[in-house]
């Protein structure tokens, strides 16, 4: 599908809520090796020709407050074991928390009698690439400070000190968040791997509100934050990576306070800006705008499953069909384009040493210089594209969920010749340059979308004149990547991304990041959303 | 477990109140049984089945809380869930807008939500109900992908104030999409009921596969404003946003649809088609739910949109007491009224108009207009002089369920739905409304 609705309805029900504070509490190592083999030989032992375990520990814990109050500190934990198997040639799965040998063994019979139940309906056999087993291996987060281990008396202040900041600055009303994540996750297979990772996720985030009593009007401004798989780090200011312009724009660190406080001096200034005239504009995107932009209409496109009709039933299927890859000269973009997946970039949110079926991380190219070459796949996907080797997307969100094709980071390479987005901006005659992701919605085989954003600027003769507001972009997505004339260099090159990336049935959510300098897309029409009821 | 009857569950939770030296306690336990199988390309993809239970400890000393929970029964694991949320509330912030816990309740009884064949589903059945949607699709020559997933669960609810609830539920929920083999054509259809013996996946196969090979070779429209006929699939993802958005605070804050100058809202406006007759109703027997919410408030017949004219909004309990009114919680499902009339009957009554099956990627886009967006999707076709002429491209639109409840032009008979978006189920009728606001063309199929 794509990202989820509302932030706060949509924090995954992983888990029950425990503890805040509670020291992070890690299962030995030794133990869940003997959980997983008791699973796997269960699983032989009734037929499985392949099984592979997860034993999940997932933690995720939410500061939630609004002005001067804390609302909700929930921390929450889960932890079991997913079991899936192939046994007459059809996946099964089943998942429990009772994690006595007698549950686990349990767990796999039921997986083996689904599969063996199911492949009765089964028009070919699973095909598996091949895949090497690692031996018992692990992987963290390359994290400097746990987030879990700051005490939540510290994360509240520091929420409540940003609301303070945005009501100083004329908010009328102020919501602010923090979610951390944690997945320390066990991967054993009859492959021989034995795979043990500690990952780490940070997400900040605030929506300040500006009413006006006398219109009995609104407007909001949302935080340019990203979330990121770093440490709490992430809200360690440094004044490095800093970009300065129409607001402060952040890298690798982000600065809440002085987000909050300018989005506060934004709302108020979006009451009186200009609604937009409808017609055809050159775009300015930022990366806080184009993350998304890049996640619906590439990131889900060159989905495999949903290439071959696996999403057909719910997120749909892909423009981006076998023939255009076949062909080796489908032009998705200008020659400017490249997009690369990986699930290997430093405080990104894909970044893992080894995916949910067994397989190290990597990177490879989806377009290159406008051109399809590649899509995402898992390994009994890995055939169908002549690949010998899966390319690491298999993900689930927990040990209850069955894994499957996910999405990895994919991000457009920033342009090769020395741009700034302040050199772009020069070059308009007539623009929009939009800062901050806003609504967002495309069609099931990602032709046509439409985006908004938080921040809109009319560029007229190479300069900035003004704020607008009620400004959505509709495009075709080859139109639109077609139209892309420009594209700024690595200094501008930032990091978006989502917790909530919704796909499958059941529906599963998935953490991905998506990497851009600021482009220029030239002749996209905009419409005036402003209504009256 | 997983399933706990209710005397069980009672003695349970008493124990686990009689390790509480907070304030107040709070205790509730939920959980139970969910198998599923995924199908696609014809064949079925991944299936599965889940079981599990938790225990949720919320303690609290004066307006300090603290929440933990367990999935071990022992006395000892359930001592030492308590003392870890009395510890957390006494580290915890105090939070000013938090609310006692309630006193004992009076629950009218239950509808009946817990259906036993429901609960009985097996492997083998699921496996068989999927044979027979695929069966279906090999013979009209499409290829169908489809989820079908069923449960049973449980829950149970009480506090150091005397508060005791319990509820018990089956669902099982299916939905198809058939394509034609050239990829031309599409169609879905869904079903939600509380009793297996409602479902029928025969029904909504062939619905979804005679759309697919209706929608072929569509053509192209121009965007703009046109008379829709809506299936309730797609009439529930937009009228889902509008319940969604019928709370008091915000309204009250400035910061909602509702809201007008100078701090006022429009709770008892007519905001919409005289027509428009919205309300929830947890004893109806065609969509029965819950008589008590997750903090043990009473679920009651609620009136929220009657003829056009806004009658109740959501009232938390500590919006409620600071407004000197009585608390109303979100309800489970809701119920909007129509006619007698068939979709056959709408479609007939048509001139000129575009009927519309299923709605998707719907996104706000102006929360102060409830404007929204999304396409249509899986069968959009033409209709002229009463009868459907021939399939038409995908349309994005933009537009407020507001505005068009004001459009409405007729309703016919309400089916229980469920949404292709957020999973929902509501009582929904097929609408007739003029002047949708289609905004561009969509290539996909």
């Amino acid at each position: 599908m794509g990202i989820g609705g509302a932030m706060l309805s949509r924090i995954p029900v992983l888990g029950s809520p425990v503890p805040p504070g509670m020291p992070l509490e890690t299962v030995d190592v030794a133990l869940k090796k003997k959980m997983a083999d008791v699973a796997l030989n269960a699983a032989r032992s009734k037929g499985a020709s392949y099984a592979d375990v997860r034993i999940g520990r997932y933690r995720n814990q939410f500061v939630i407050t609004r002005e001067d109050k804390v609302l909700n500190t929930v921390d929450t934990e889960s932890y079991g074991i997913g079991i899936r198997v192939i046994a007459g040639g059809a996946w099964g799965f089943a998942a429990t928390d009772k994690m006595d040998n007698d549950g686990i063994a349990r767990a796999a019979e039921l997986a083996v009698l689904i599969a063996k139940e199911n492949a009765r309906l089964q028009k070919e056999p699973v095909q598996l690439a091949a895949q090497k087993g690692f031996g018992e291996v692990s992987w963290k987060t390359p994290i400097e400070k746990n987030g879990f281990e700051v005490p939540i008396k510290e994360k509240a202040e520091l929420l409540l000190a940003v609301n303070a900041a945005a009501m100083k600055g004329g908010a009328s009303f102020v919501d602010s968040s923090l979610f951390l994540v944690n997945e320390q996750k066990y991967f054993a297979s009859t492959d021989g791997s034995y795979i043990d990772q500690d990952i780490h996720r940070i997400w900040p985030t605030f929506t300040v509100t500006k009413t006006d009593d006398k219109t009995g009007k609104f407007e909001t401004r949302d935080a340019l934050s990203a979330p990121r798989g770093m440490g709490y780090e992430y809200l360690s200011p440094s004044g490095s990576g800093k970009i300065n312009g129409v607001t402060a724009l952040y890298r690798d660190r982000y600065d809440m306070l002085e987000d909050a406080r300018l989005a506060a001096g934004q709302a108020t200034a979006k009451h009186a800006a200009k609604s937009v005239e409808a017609g055809k504009y050159d775009l300015v995107l930022d990366p806080t705008n184009l993350w998304l932009t890049i996640h619906e209409s590439c990131g889900h496109p060159t989905e495999l499953d949903r290439v071959l009709g696996y999403e057909a039933n719910f997120a749909g299927t892909s423009f981006l069909t076998l023939d255009k890859w076949e062909s080796k000269k489908f032009n998705y973009g200008s020659p400017l384009v490249n997009m690369v997946a990986d699930k290997t970039q430093k405080g990104s949110l894909g970044a893992v040493g080894y995916d949910d079926e067994g397989v190290e991380a990597k990177e490879w190219e989806l377009i290159r210089g406008g051109v399809l070459v590649n899509y995402q796949a898992i390994r009994d996907q890995a055939h169908i594209i002549g690949l010998k080797a899966s390319q690491g997307c298999c993900y689930s969100q927990s040990w209850r969920d069955v894994q499957f094709q996910r999405m990895p980071n994919v991000s457009l390479r920033p342009g090769k010749a020395p741009l700034s987005p302040a050199e772009m901006i020069s070059k308009v005659e007539k623009g929009i340059y939009i800062v901050g992701d806003g609504s967002y919605s495309i069609d099931q085989q990602r032709y046509n979308f439409q985006f908004s954003g938080q921040l809109f600027f009319e560029i007229k003769n190479g300069k900035i004149a003004g704020m607008l507001k009620d400004v959505a972009y509709q495009a075709n997505t080859q139109e639109f990547w077609n139209s892309c004339a420009a594209i700024c260099d690595e200094r501008d090159y930032r990091l978006g991304g989502t917790f909530f990336d919704g796909k499958g049935q059941p529906e599963q959510v998935n953490s991905v990041s998506h990497g851009a300098a600021t482009a220029r897309f030239n002749g996209i029409n905009v419409i005036n959303t402003a209504r009256k009821i | 477990m997983p399933i706990l009857k209710q005397d069980d569950a009672k003695t349970l939770l008493s124990k686990v109140l009689s390790f509480s030296k907070a304030d107040e306690c709070q205790v509730s336990i939920g959980g139970g049984d969910t198998g599923n199988v995924r199908y696609a390309r014809n064949s079925v993809s991944t299936s599965g089945s889940v079981s599990g239970t938790q225990l949720v400890v919320v303690s609290t000393f004066g307006k300090k809380q603290g929440i933990t929970t367990i999935n071990e029964y022992d006395d000892a694991s359930l001592e030492k869930a308590v003392r870890r949320a009395e510890t957390l509330a006494q580290l915890a912030p105090e939070n000013p807008e938090h609310m006692p816990v309630l006193g004992p309740q009076t629950y009218a009884p239950a509808a009946t939500t817990y259906i036993p064949a429901t609960a009985a589903m097996s492997t083998q059945m699921r496996a068989n109900l999927v044979d027979q949607s695929l069966g279906i699709a090999r013979d009209a020559k499409v290829t169908a992908a489809g989820y079908l997933e069923d449960s049973a669960y449980f829950s149970a609810l009480m506090n150091s104030r005397g508060l005791f609830g319990y509820s018990t539920g089956t669902n099982v929920n299916f939905s198809v999409t058939m394509r034609t083999d050239d990829g031309t054509g599409s169609g879905y259809a869904s079903g939600g009921y509380n009793d297996i013996a409602d479902l029928n996946v025969a029904a909504a196969s062939k619905a979804a596969a005679w759309k697919a090979a209706r929608s072929g070779a569509a053509k192209a429209l121009e965007p703009g404003k046109y008379t829709v006929v809506l299936e309730p699939a797609a009439g529930i993802v937009l009228l889902e946003n509008l319940y969604g958005a019928l709370d008091a605070r915000s309204a009250d804050e400035g910061r909602s649809f509702l809201s007008l100058p100078g701090g006022k809202t429009r709770l008892g406006e007519k905001l919409v088609d005289e027509q428009v007759n919205i309300y929830s109703d947890p004893w109806d027997e065609r969509m029965p739910t819950g008589n008590y919410n997750f903090e043990g408030l009473p679920q009651e017949k609620v009136s929220w949109i009657e003829k056009g004219v806004m009658k109740n909004l959501f009232y938390s309990r500590y919006w409620a007491q600071k407004k000197g009114v009585k608390a109303v919680p979100f309800p489970d499902g809701f119920i909007m009224t129509g006619g007698s009339a068939s979709l056959e009957e709408l479609i007939k009554g048509t001139e000129k108009g575009i009927l519309v099956t299923r709605l998707w990627y719907i996104r706000a886009v102006d929360p102060q207009t409830l404007l929204y967006t999304g396409l249509t999707r899986d069968g959009t076709f033409y209709i002229e002089n009463g009868e459907i002429r021939y399939p038409v491209k995908n349309f994005r639109f933009n537009e407020s369920p507001i505005i068009m409840l004001n459009n409405l032009e007729a309703l016919g008979k309400p089916q229980r739905t469920v949404s292709g978006e957020g999973g929902g189920s509501a009582m929904i009728p097929p609408m007739r409304i003029k002047d949708f606001t289609f905004t561009s063309l969509s290539d996909a199929i």
